[in-house]
């Protein structure tokens, strides 16, 4: 349950005399800091803080509105209870206070990571077609980009960018997009197999809300996971069944840890549905083998399961030893059809070099169902008429990016790759930062925006968690919080091995400042380790 | 997975306005028919062009390079490239960072902003959500109340079908009042207490009542005095009420100017004005912007206790972020430029030119639905649509029901083929039993109208011919 560390935040905000009412005063201001790296300003200093905890219990009420809201149709008592049961951990954190280094959330514009220039100046003639005839906008904008921005209009009705679209979005980016999926796969996608959405994440609410009729459907979930899934399963009244990546062995998925949790579920009656497969790993980054997907896609078929593919990562692969494999791909090659799989693959422009996480762009590609499936699929599509447009060409540009000989082929390269490799650095400083702290071990990160170390906490922490109620992960990240002023996620929001404890921090804030996050932490950790160690 | 064990939920789930007639008009369109899709409001899919502004400032803002490039202002006004910096400051790392889950902090704020001028009451910002779209957040806070079936909501018929889809798609009851299309589409306080006792007696609580003002797809414009009626109905019966808002700028009649079931909850103060709940609506789609394919909406609540309210921001946290560009078209609605500025004037000759032309095709077609035998059409005094009622005749419901075919459906597709006119038969947004009625929207180019009308009235006299009993039929 999310709690409101009411005591907490006082304790922490008693210097700038903040009252516990603010917490719960509708017109208190939630608003962060436009920028990490600002300190906050007295006017803005209405502040909210809130913890995770795997343990607690709601706080009691301390609502200090003057009306009573005993007798209206909308109270917490009596909304949708599955509203209630759902958690999300990623935005579970809520903090303003001044040098906050934000390490919780995928969010790599937010921490500076420059858009791809290109794919801007295409969105942007795109957002004013007007411009695209007058011969100023080529003193402003690059050839290949007016040329892009005219293709992409030619394929939309009266340019009309501000029109609803087809409700699986624009034929002719869904060919764009199916073009970019074969010269990646080496296999044809069909674009009628394309729905695009806003952001991959309303794909996979769709997909749950197919799939899940009852508290006897279940979804196979890797455990440790990205939220949503869980969220997602809670909110549509179905039942998570967890299998557990290990640890031990990189986060390696073993197919007979699949066998043993559906066997046991369904001799509890539970109809298990899916299996849920995050790769690129998020929160664990890494990235399959070939033969494991086989194994995967084997085991799917031999089941009945739909195979719901996380693929949004698929661009950050930081190890030389390890590349990526779509599962379509992985299940083309093996020989299997449309006949033989359920499979539904998702990606999002949120991700990869392109970061475009405000811009809600994503699709899933979805084989391998009867037309009176995908006809269902289209309907629930349909109710929200369509995705947002810039977001749809968004999806066909990350795609069918600039090829070689194009004129911004070169700067576009040159932003990618710096981008990456950038990433690919601080996923491994970050790596032997936490390596190095005592009591710590972590997993390489292979790909994703993530490092999940483990924190073996000692028995005095773990006690003092639980005297104030708190998950020890989550006491820790608090700890680091307040010492720090680096946010990272307790890793109870995503699953872990009873008994383990992890957090999960990305590696997004800006190289230049890694060392300094490295020394701040590698400081915490041991003033944090002497006060509990024996 | 197969058809049969795919969630019921989804199965019940209907949502006409891209339905049956709309696929059948795609297919025509891909073997070369003309068709004038007129099933969904989506202005600039039918000719109406974007306002320049917003798209100026949406523009720079994806863009943000090119605000230091010396030739910006070669293509750009002065005042796009101000306000374009405005909202850049606004984000957190421009358009690509997600927001916060409710939308950007500046934003909701002129948004409250906006509320405020327009009713003359304060507006919380931390009440108020940006989402991908009004019907996101429809679907937000429908989530929230249903528990199960025997959670009902109050919904006009007609309505638009999302509510209709959305309460299916989370296991709630619709229970029906019915508009009364002789009282220009009114609100029939009587009807709406047998529905809801009806409801009562078959073990539904009844939790929130939706009202479309103005209406879709009827069109009409609630009184001030309608509003409070409805208002105080809520309040004695404890539900919440969801007020649609959307084509709160698409007034065709000026006796029932907009006024927001807020500012009414306001004017009739304590009690009810502190205690009865009220989530109000409203989007970038409709008005005169249509910009549909932005997806930018945002919900208002009043009087929602603040433990709901988090549990109904740890919802939007999951999809973790409406769209950016979105939520600066919806800063721009609320704060158009003003007089004085560099772009006032160009903005105001366009959104008078789209509103004066939307009252002019408003009038256009209901008077040419009511010139066609057996068409009776109520004035379109606000949104986008035109809802005439076709009588059709004993031969042509029984012909309807020889071929399978719901008989104002049957209509709608002889009608689209045989003048390639889609529309949106009435039977997808609700209606009495044995009335019939279509959807069109009044948004074909106005230089279009007449052929449109012309070609409309010719199909129908033919049809008429065909299955009435005797010629010469005069309309009723």
């Amino acid at each position: 349950m999310r709690k409101f560390a009411a005591e907490k935040s006082r304790d922490i905000l008693a210097h700038r005399k903040i009252s516990s009412s603010v917490l719960h005063h509708p017109t208190a201001s939630l608003s962060s800091s436009s920028h990490p790296q600002k300190p906050l300003s007295r006017s803005s200093a209405a502040l909210l803080l809130r913890f995770l905890s795997t343990t607690a219990s709601p706080n009691p009420s301390t609502d200090s509105m003057a009306s009573d809201y005993s007798s209206t149709p909308v109270k917490i008592d009596t909304i949708n209870p599955k509203v209630l049961e759902c958690e999300y951990a990623v935005r579970g954190e809520i903090v303003t206070l001044a040098q906050i280094l934000y390490c919780n959330i995928g969010n790599p514009q937010s921490l500076g990571q420059q858009p791809i220039t290109f794919f801007r100046e295409v969105l942007a003639l795109c957002d004013h077609p007007a411009i695209l005839d007058k011969s100023e906008t080529q003193g402003l904008f690059s050839a290949d980009s007016i040329e892009r921005a005219f293709q992409i209009l030619d394929q939309i009705p009266g340019r009309a960018t501000g029109a609803y679209s087809h409700s699986q979005g624009i034929k002719g980016l869904r060919d764009a997009i199916c073009a970019g999926i074969e010269a990646r796969d080496g296999f044809p996608a069909d674009p009628n197999d394309i729905f695009l959405t806003d952001g991959a994440s309303p794909a996979v609410h769709m997909m749950m809300q197919l799939l899940i009729r009852s508290k006897d459907d279940g979804i196979l979930c890797p455990i440790p996971q990205y939220p949503l899934y869980s969220a997602s399963i809670a909110l549509h009244g179905g039942t998570l069944v967890p299998y557990y990546l290990d640890e031990a062995t990189g986060w390696g998925l073993e197919i007979s840890e699949l066998k043993k949790q559906l066997e046991s579920v369904k001799s509890k009656g539970i109809s298990v549905r899916a299996l849920v497969v995050i790769n690129p790993g998020n929160p664990t980054g890494q990235v399959l083998a070939e033969n494991n997907q086989q194994q995967i896609v084997d085991f799917c078929r031999k089941e009945g399961l739909v195979l719901l593919a996380d693929e949004v990562y698929q661009e950050n692969i930081y190890v030389p030893d390890k590349q990526f494999h779509s599962f379509k791909k992985v299940a083309r090659s093996m020989g299997y059809g449309e006949k033989d799989i359920s499979l539904v693959s998702f990606q999002s422009v949120s991700k990869g070099y392109y970061g475009e996480c405000g811009k809600r762009g994503g699709y899933m590609e979805v084989t391998g169902f009867s037309p009176d499936i995908r006809e269902q699929i289209y309907k629930v599509s349909s109710v929200n008429l369509c995705s947002n447009i810039s977001g749809q060409i968004l999806a066909s540009l990350v795609m069918n990016p600039p090829k070689v000989g194009d004129e911004s082929y070169e700067s576009y390269f040159a932003e990618k790759d710096a981008i990456l490799s950038s990433l690919a650095r601080r996923a491994k400083s970050l790596e032997e930062a936490f390596n190095g702290l005592e009591g710590v071990t972590c997993n390489r990160a292979e790909g994703a925006m993530y490092l999940f170390p483990r924190i073996h906490l000692p028995k005095k922490a773990i006690e003092a968690a639980k005297a104030v109620n708190s998950a020890p992960d989550a006491f820790y990240a608090r700890r680091l919080l307040n010492a720090t002023g680096i946010v990272v996620v307790p890793g109870s929001g995503f699953g872990q091995v009873a008994g383990t404890w992890h957090i999960r921090c990305t590696i997004l804030p800006q190289e230049d400042r890694i060392p300094a996050i490295i020394s701040r932490l590698t400081e915490f950790h041991k003033g944090f380790m002497d006060e509990f160690l024996d | 997975m197969d058809y049969e064990t795919l969630n019921e939920n989804v199965k019940k789930c209907q949502y006409a306005v891209r339905g049956e007639l709309y696929l059948r008009a795609s297919e025509l369109q891909k073997e070369g028919k003309k068709i004038i899709f007129t099933n969904v409001g989506n202005p600039h899919a039918l000719g109406q062009k974007p306002l320049t502004f917003p798209r100026q400032v949406v523009a720079l803002c994806q863009a943000p390079f090119m605000l230091d490039d010396p030739n910006v202002g070669l293509v750009f006004p002065a005042d796009a490239i101000a306000r374009a910096k405005h909202y850049l400051a606004l984000t957190s790392g421009g358009l690509g960072a997600y927001s916060d889950s409710r939308g950007l902090p500046g934003i909701r704020k002129e948004v409250a902003e906006f509320i405020e001028r327009r009713d003359g009451y304060p507006s919380d910002p931390e009440l108020i959500f940006l989402t991908d779209g009004a019907s996101k957040g429809v679907m937000q806070i429908l989530n929230t109340i249903i528990r199960g079936a025997h959670d009902g909501i109050l919904v006009p018929v007609p309505q638009y079908p999302l509510y209709s889809a959305t309460i299916a798609l989370f296991g709630g009851s619709l229970v029906p009042y019915y508009l009364e299309e002789t009282a220009n589409w009114g609100l029939d306080i009587v009807n709406l207490r047998q529905s809801v006792a009806q409801a009562r007696s078959q073990g539904i609580t009844v939790r929130a009542m939706v009202i479309i003002n103005p209406g879709n797809p009827t069109g009409q414009c609630l009184s001030e005095a309608n509003l409070k009626e409805v208002l105080n109905f809520c309040y004695q019966n404890n539900l919440v009420l969801l007020a649609d808002e959307v084509y709160q700028q698409n007034i065709y009649q000026d006796e029932r100017p907009f006024i927001s079931a807020r500012k009414v909850l306001m004017n009739m103060g304590p009690p009810i004005s502190k205690e009865c709940q009220l989530v109000s609506f409203h989007t970038v789609s409709k008005g005169y912007w249509g910009e549909c394919g932005q997806r930018g909406g945002y919900f208002e609540m009043t009087n929602i206790p603040p433990k709901a309210v988090e549990e109904i921001y740890k919802v939007a946290s999951i999809s973790l972020s409406p769209n950016v560009p979105a939520q600066i078209f919806m800063g721009l609605m609320v704060n158009p430029p003003k007089p004085g500025d560099i772009s006032y004037e160009r903005y105001a000759r366009e959104s008078k030119g789209i509103l004066e032309s939307l009252r002019r095709r408003a009038q256009i077609m209901t008077d040419g639905f009511n010139s066609c035998r057996n068409v009776v059409c109520n004035f379109t005094e606000g949104a986008m649509y035109s809802f005439p009622q076709i009588r059709l005749p004993p031969k042509a419901i029984e012909a309807a029901k020889n071929a399978g075919k719901v008989p104002d459906v049957f209509y709608c597709l002889k009608l689209l083929e045989a003048t390639g006119i889609s529309t949106v038969p009435g039977s997808g947004f609700g209606q009495k039993e044995g009335v019939f009625h279509l959807r069109t929207t009044i948004l074909p180019a106005e230089e279009d109208m007449p052929a449109i009308m012309a070609s409309f009235k010719k199909f129908n006299d033919e049809f008429m011919e065909q299955y009435e009993d005797y010629k010469g039929y005069s309309r009723m």
